[in-house]
């Protein structure tokens, strides 16, 4: 389970993030919506440990991050916004790098790399080095590195971007079999059917603050729209930014 | 196994891998220094060679005039030629570096007992033509001494009246300190294998991991950010080491072929001197590693990167040139300076110089001190909010 609370962050004048307060339950998808440049990838950065919020505090499983950073950072899988992988490793060397740098076992090493390739369907590829790979091969790799130590909490950074329509599919199918295997699933978009298909719950970011939250259905009578997408609109205030 | 290590060996494995890094860590890094070295050598000794040995030409003008000083020549090796029409023009020309007019009174002014008058057509602002005049010069004024003794022996004098002191050499070199001389800029090379070894990696495993969005999420696992530089900083380190180690063994391998004997001259360069050299230089690749490493933090970009490396690579250069240009005299002090000691060292031990157990201890501890401070440095730097983040 993951809290925010009240975080704020500025680099120079800009706000980038003010004020923002949600939760993330176990067992539910939450997705953060918003439209490009909303504050989604900073919030996120300040989460997953990488910047310090100015305000506002942080829960991960009941721990403050800034108390014990690493027992946070252990307990979190993060495909961040900078997905860069190793190209002249093969993918199961990228995979396996961050699950040595997490002090696994090279037991528990296989056996998670072996699940992990397994179920994101990259076995035909684990031994190729990653020069050359696909956006959507790329993408796998860099999830299944960043679950390798069967993290409790999930956090996924625009998982979708720059992917087919068939990396999609796949990768929302597995987006949902990790909530069924009662993870908290936390990700982060700015198109609208994507985050109305998969999530439990919604949270509308728009310029730094959040504009809305809830589920589906609770987002749908606070606006009183009946479709999901015009609700989006209506609470950001504009389609800008925004993909269907 | 601790994480520097995890990262020590993803880095020494990636870039084992990438042709460039190779290139310039075993090729480039390591071959550069002896090729050049053999190179500028081997030219050094072919031009002195070229120059003592070979015959001196000269063009004459009224040889007639004085035909025992052109047997005397003649008797030294000089090679007596005809004189171009133009003797002037062949001057300017730089067909010929002195030409030497005899002139008609030449045989008059002898026999009368005065000073005869020789003329040397020269161009003087001409570096290449001075070893030919002073040789001829050389030549000329050992027949004008030859003559004077034996005047002075007719008149009943002994030659020795008009040479009231005698100076004497006691040159104290021996064949290694003066390939010591010439030895002069191997310490530079050396000390630049040591940076620039590591160079290539140490910019691609900061600022080009940064730069392939690869650093984020390196930095999200729950490791130290001083052991992730920690471990880059290592492997730096040993592509640093190991290109030294390389080129140390080139340099062994490369000059007994430099025909250094023929200018009485020695070079040692064997396994004791490799070993000896390599535990002075190496220390030196812990500062080199810590400032390519803080550089590649610090830079907001690859190609920024690089431009401050290829300066820093400069660095060590300033304690070689200043020796070069002002040889200082080794005092105590300076085997705690790093560079400076280094500089010494090397030329101490190529020169066959026996080691002495505290020069080396107080450089290597007061290097790796100074090494030690460095990489502190570096790992603030890998501490930076901004380090993570691609512009």
């Amino acid at each position: 389970m993951i809290e925010l609370s009240d975080l704020r962050k500025s680099f120079g004048a800009v706000k980038a993030v003010d004020g923002v307060s949600f939760v993330a339950r176990d067992g539910e998808i939450t997705g953060l919506l918003g439209p490009n440049g909303a504050g989604k990838t900073t919030t996120l950065r300040m989460l997953y440990t990488l910047m310090q919020p100015e305000t506002g505090f942080i829960k991960v499983d009941g721990v403050e991050i800034t108390e014990n950073a690493n027992a946070v950072r252990r307990s979190m899988g993060v495909l961040p916004d900078a997905r860069g992988i190793y190209k002249r490793l093969t993918a199961r060397e990228n995979i396996e790098y961050f699950g040595r740098l997490h002090g696994l076992d090279e037991a528990t090493l296989k056996s998670r790399c072996d699940a992990l390739i397994a179920a994101l369907g990259i076995a035909d590829i684990e031994h190729r080095k990653t020069e050359g790979f696909s956006n959507g091969q790329r993408v796998k790799t860099a999830i299944a590195r960043a679950l390798i130590h069967d993290p409790k909490n999930v956090l996924l950074d625009e998982p979708t971007n720059g992917l087919d329509v068939m990396a999609t599919r796949a990768l929302r199918q597995f987006m949902l079999k990790l909530r069924a295997e009662g993870r908290c699933v936390l990700f982060s978009s700015h198109i609208m059917q994507e985050v109305a298909a998969l999530c439990d719950r919604i949270v509308v970011i728009a310029k730094g603050r959040v504009v809305a939250q809830g589920t589906a259905d609770e987002l749908r009578e606070q606006t009183g729209e009946s479709n999901l997408e015009d609700a989006f609109v209506k609470v950001i205030g504009s389609e800008e930014g925004l993909s269907l | 196994m601790s994480a520097w290590n995890v990262v020590f060996w993803k880095e020494v494995r990636e870039n084992l891998r990438d042709k460039r890094a190779i290139v310039s860590t075993f090729v480039y890094g390591t071959l550069l220094g002896p090729v050049l070295f053999a190179g500028l050598i081997g030219l050094l000794i072919s031009v002195m060679l070229e120059r003592s040995e070979k015959p001196l030409e000269l063009p004459v003008i009224g040889a007639d005039h004085a035909p025992n000083l052109i047997a005397f020549l003649r008797s030294q090796g000089v090679e007596i030629e005809p004189a171009p029409a133009d003797p002037e023009g062949a001057i300017k020309r730089r067909d010929a570096d002195v030409i030497l007019r005899i002139p008609a009174e030449y045989a008059e002014q002898w026999r009368a007992g005065k000073a005869a008058t020789l003329e040397l057509i020269v161009d003087r602002s001409l570096q290449k033509a001075e070893q030919s005049i002073s040789r001829t010069e050389r030549y000329i004024q050992a027949y004008a001494g030859q003559t004077t003794a034996q005047r002075l022996l007719i008149r009943g004098i002994s030659p020795e009246v008009i040479q009231p002191i005698l100076v004497a050499d006691v040159d104290q070199s021996t064949p290694q300190s003066r390939s010591g001389m010439l030895l002069a800029m191997l310490p530079y090379l050396l000390i630049l294998t040591v940076f620039a070894g590591g160079s290539y990696l140490a910019i691609d495993a900061t600022a080009g991991e940064r730069e392939r969005q690869s650093l984020e999420p390196l930095l999200i696992n729950p490791v130290s950010r001083g052991q992730i530089m920690f471990g880059k900083l290592a492997a730096t380190f040993a592509f640093a080491a190991a290109s030294l180690a390389l080129s140390l063994v080139a340099f062994a391998i490369i000059t007994p072929f430099l025909p250094v004997e023929k200018i009485g001259m020695i070079i040692n360069f064997g396994v004791k001197q490799c070993l000896l050299l390599f535990l002075a230089i190496v220390p030196l690749g812990l500062i080199g590693a810590g400032l390519l490493t803080s550089v590649s933090a610090f830079a907001k970009s690859f190609r920024e990167a690089q431009t401050y490396v290829t300066l820093l690579i400069m660095l060590p250069a300033i304690p070689s040139m200043i020796m070069a240009l002002n040889p200082l005299k080794p005092a105590d002090w300076m085997y705690a300076a790093p560079l400076l000691s280094h500089q010494l060292l090397i030329e101490q031990t190529v020169r066959g110089e026996p080691a002495v157990f505290w020069q080396f201890a107080a450089s290597i501890s007061v290097t790796l001190l100074i090494g030690s401070i460095v990489a502190f440095v570096a790992s603030r730097l890998y501490h930076r909010e901004q380090l993570a983040i691609s512009a």
